[in-house]
């Protein structure tokens, strides 16, 4: 047999294994789908299973009594996740072997592709194909285009909820930023350093939902007379202050779910911003200090040029944050008391007013508006070196 | 032939599965795709008669006027799951669940009950998301008609007795239910909101009469501001996402005593502005009593900012009331501090009528259940939430109307329910909760928005919150 007879039979059994694989491939999906989707999947597996090596009692016990929801719910978790894992497995290895068929040059083309493809076709699926969707939406839907803009630029309340969302981005970034450079600062000279910057990362570990029932708390209001169950107000009341509505005075209510804001983000500026300053060389330091220069000169002049990046980076990152911003809303005033916000008025429009025009309008400004910043963003991290 | 063993094991897993899932072989449980395919009445569960060893034998149960009920309580559908969503939280939900063991009890139905707030939201979410529950609770047939427009909720005619719908409860209720000729929801609970909570030994010492009229009402409000005894009025509306509806519901009572019960359809059904003077003049009256010095404990920053649920609280402190009146309905005593009686430490009165042409009328509302998923367990629950039976649980808790009027009357002999029947035999007219039947864009939108801010300016720019009302309600 001739070396080139030999290699067609092996390049011909190799397609077909390949072929044969992603065929098992798709039927293995079918049925998990089947088994996902079909009432008392497990049972049935687990009776099927039985019979097949005679324990017909076992069967008939499950077939009667039914399952261990537990076990039930156990199980389709370990399908779904064979699939899921198995499925991802399975596919780059066909399709790979797929590829091993073409001529040398071309398969060096095509596999890139075939690695990335899937990743491609899930974000495209997941990605643009919703946003495209909300884009028709809010060119067509309640009443078209014109009025879904008029709604977004002129409605009163949209207007408040910008104005907020302005207060919101200025006021939270940099109070974050600030704050967090302060903390990374002064935490750099403390003995204890980590212990200390535990205290003020921790907060990030907490949901924004989380955190806003926690100030809702806090910020608690009962009439003057009543015993003050919110923190702030207890303290007043101690100190014989009147108490104060926080979350029904507008600006004021605003700026209170603003600070819980910064008190999230804050553990998350200091820690980037403390990984900075510590890699400002030594060196450069030493010469500017051998030259004369005072603390706050130094800081000024030679820190904070070195951290420049990284500042940048933080900023528009918890920039996006606060763009985005509806939980804290949601949670504490729902928008009410002029303290909404883009985002909970986009929800509030989608899910109980039925407007998807509107919403998706909405949704589409703010999207908008996150680019730019994104990109700078994005811009910054390359430049630092950090992605690609 | 090494590197082919994943493909090999996913084949073969492929045809285990598969074989699984193709029904082939016999299990109690039918796929809940057979069951609903086949029609009303012929449903037997497939293939489990041979191997269960079901009580086939017991099947001489009474016969009531539900099908799927009776087939219920002959124990048919025991095992299956049923998911109940409502808004009943706390003592009410206890209530409710007290209502549903009787059922549970009799028919093996695993019925998940689940009392949420957020309630709309979440239940919007859940309907969205594929993810609806078996049967939810209802108070707007407003949300209702657009959920039944979406084609989110099961028809009921067909196979729900209707006859005996329209025998037990008043055409109304029905009506109500009723959305593009289909009736979609059964009523189960009834609301009576034109009354008056007071704190009645406080009352007695301090000589105070109970008010029969809008005028003595008011003068009342201002001896309890002259005598120095605190706020005779306790309000406050905040409830989450639906905060407002406690202003909502004080304008429309007013409504009905200040103009014709026909103003007051026109009104709901859009055939007359949302600002009409008749509207305006109802809001100016609610003011009066709102916005007026010292009226309100707490003033506007308190009826914006506390929970519904403790409005009441400061009547009961131990030194003595801090507000005197609160308008709600016959459900608030859930909510009193523990250790408060209804009927002991607070009653109610009617609240009055403000002109004598439009007679005593009453506000209502009421809660339906709707339908999503149908499966013949559902049916049955259902079809029992329309029974008599159902209201048992929750009357004997007290504070409950059934809109069932075949509940027999003596089942109501104790307080509070005997004496909100007496203010019904008394109506001259009974009118359903408008901004509950107005489009959700206005009477879960707009309206209770509006009320807000209205509250938060302390009652200004009356005309301004009303005419953006009127501009917000949808065009078609």
């Amino acid at each position: 047999m001739s070396r080139a007879v030999e290699g067609r039979t092996r390049r011909a059994r190799d397609l077909t294994t390949a072929l044969a694989g992603l065929v098992a491939l798709g039927l293995a999906f079918a049925g998990g789908y089947l088994f996902l989707k079909a009432d008392a999947g497990p049972e049935r597996l687990m009776t099927w299973l039985y019979r097949r090596i005679g324990l017909e009692g076992q069967a008939d016990a499950i077939a009667s009594r039914g399952f261990d929801p537990l076990a039930a719910k156990l199980m389709v978790a370990v399908v779904a996740m064979l699939l899921g894992v198995g499925g991802i497995w399975g596919v780059y290895l066909a399709t790979n072997r797929l590829v091993d068929q073409f001529p040398d040059r071309t398969a060096r083309a095509l596999r890139p592709w075939v690695f990335v493809g899937p990743a491609v076709v899930m974000l495209g699926f997941y990605l643009v194909f919703p946003a495209v969707g909300t884009l028709v939406r809010a060119l067509k839907d309640d009443g078209g285009v014109i009025e879904n803009l008029k709604f977004v630029f002129t409605e009163p309340d949209v207007l408040s909820a910008w104005r907020n969302n302005v207060l919101w981005i200025v006021v939270g970034t940099a109070g974050s930023v600030l704050i967090g450079l302060a903390f990374a600062t002064l935490v750099d000279r403390v003995k204890r350093e980590a212990l200390a910057k535990t205290f003020v990362f921790l907060p990030l570990a907490i949901s924004m939902v989380g955190a806003a029932v926690i100030w809702r708390f806090v910020y608690y209001w009962r009439p003057a007379g009543e015993e003050q169950i919110g923190l702030l107000n207890g303290v007043f009341a101690a100190l014989g202050r009147e108490p104060t509505p926080f979350l029904q005075t507008p600006v004021l209510n605003t700026l209170s779910l603003i600070v819980v804001m910064i008190w999230l983000q804050t553990g998350f500026a200091m820690v980037v911003l403390s990984a900075a300053i510590k890699a400002v060389p030594t060196e450069l330091l030493e010469a500017a200090r051998i030259d004369g220069a005072s603390e706050p000169q130094t800081f000024m002049r030679v820190v904070l040029p070195s951290i420049r990046g990284a500042v940048l980076t933080v900023a528009t990152t918890i920039l996006i944050a606060i763009l985005k911003v509806f939980d804290i809303v949601f949670v504490t005033t729902g928008g009410r008391f002029d303290s909404d916000v883009i985002a909970n008025r986009m929800f509030q429009e989608m899910i109980r007013f039925r407007n998807f025009g509107r919403a998706s309008m909405l949704a589409v400004a703010l999207l908008l508006v996150v680019v730019p910043v994104m990109v700078i963003n994005v811009r910054n991290l390359r430049k630092q070196g950090i992605g690609a | 032939m090494r590197r082919l063993t994943p493909l090999v094991l996913v084949v073969a897993f492929a045809v285990v599965v598969g074989a699984c899932a193709d029904g082939s072989s016999t299990t109690t449980r039918a796929p809940s795709d057979t069951t609903t395919a086949t029609t009303a009445g012929e449903t037997t569960t497939s293939g489990a008669t041979e191997t269960t060893a079901a009580p086939t034998t017991t099947e001489a149960v009474a016969t009531g006027p539900y099908e799927f009920l009776d087939r219920a309580k002959a124990g048919e559908f025991a095992g299956t799951e049923v998911e109940i969503l409502a808004q009943w939280i706390d003592a009410e939900a206890a209530n409710f669940q007290a209502s549903l063991q009787p059922f549970i009890d009799a028919t093996g139905i695993d019925v998940n009950f689940e009392g949420i707030t957020d309630y709309e939201t979440v239940l919007r979410t859940r309907v969205d998301g594929g993810n609806a529950p078996d049967l939810a609770q209802i108070a707007q047939p407003g949300l209702m008609q657009s959920l039944a427009s979406e084609g989110n909720l099961v028809d009921l005619s067909g196979w729900f007795n209707l006859d005996q719908l329209s025998q037990d409860y008043i055409a109304s209720f029905v009506d109500l239910a009723t959305y593009e000729g289909s009736v979609y929801g059964v009523y189960f609970k009834g609301d009576l909101k034109s009354i008056v909570w007071y704190p009645v030994e406080a009352f007695a010492s301090a000589g105070y009469q109970i008010p029969n009229t809008w005028d003595e009402l008011i003068a009342l409000s201002d001896q309890i501001v002259a005598d120095g005894n605190g706020s005779p009025w306790c309000v406050s509306m905040e409830h989450g996402d639906v905060s407002g509806w406690v202003a909502t519901d004080w304008i429309e009572d007013v409504l009905l005593r200040t103009a014709p019960p026909e103003t007051y359809d026109a009104w709901v059904n859009h055939e007359i502005a949302f600002d009409d003077p008749a509207v305006l003049n109802a809001a100016g009256l609610v003011g009066e009593v709102w916005f007026a010095d010292g009226y309100v404990f707490g003033g506007t920053d308190a009826i914006n900012g506390t929970w519904v649920g403790d409005t009441q609280t400061p009547m009961f402190d131990a030194a003595g009331p801090k507000c005197w009146m609160h308008k709600q309905a016959a459900w608030i005593p859930e909510f009193w501090p523990e250790g408060t009686q209804a009927g002991v430490d607070s009653s109610f009165f009617y609240f009055p009528p403000i002109d004598a042409d439009y007679g005593s009328p009453v506000l209502g509302g009421g809660d339906m259940f709707v339908m999503f998923d149908d499966r013949p367990e559902v049916r049955a629950t259902l079809e029992y939430l329309a029974t008599a039976e159902a209201a048992k649980g929750w009357i004997d808790a007290g504070g409950f109307v059934s809109p069932n009027q075949s509940v027999p009357l003596d089942w109501y002999s104790t307080y509070p329910n005997d004496a909100l029947a007496e203010i019904l035999a008394g109506a001259s007219t009974f009118r359903f909760d408008a901004s509950d039947t107005m489009p959700a864009a206005v009477g879960q939108g707009s309206f209770w928005a509006g009320m807000i801010d209205w509250v938060a300016a302390n009652g200004g720019g009356t005309e301004e919150v009303f005419a953006e009302i009127e501009a917000s309600w949808p065009a078609s």
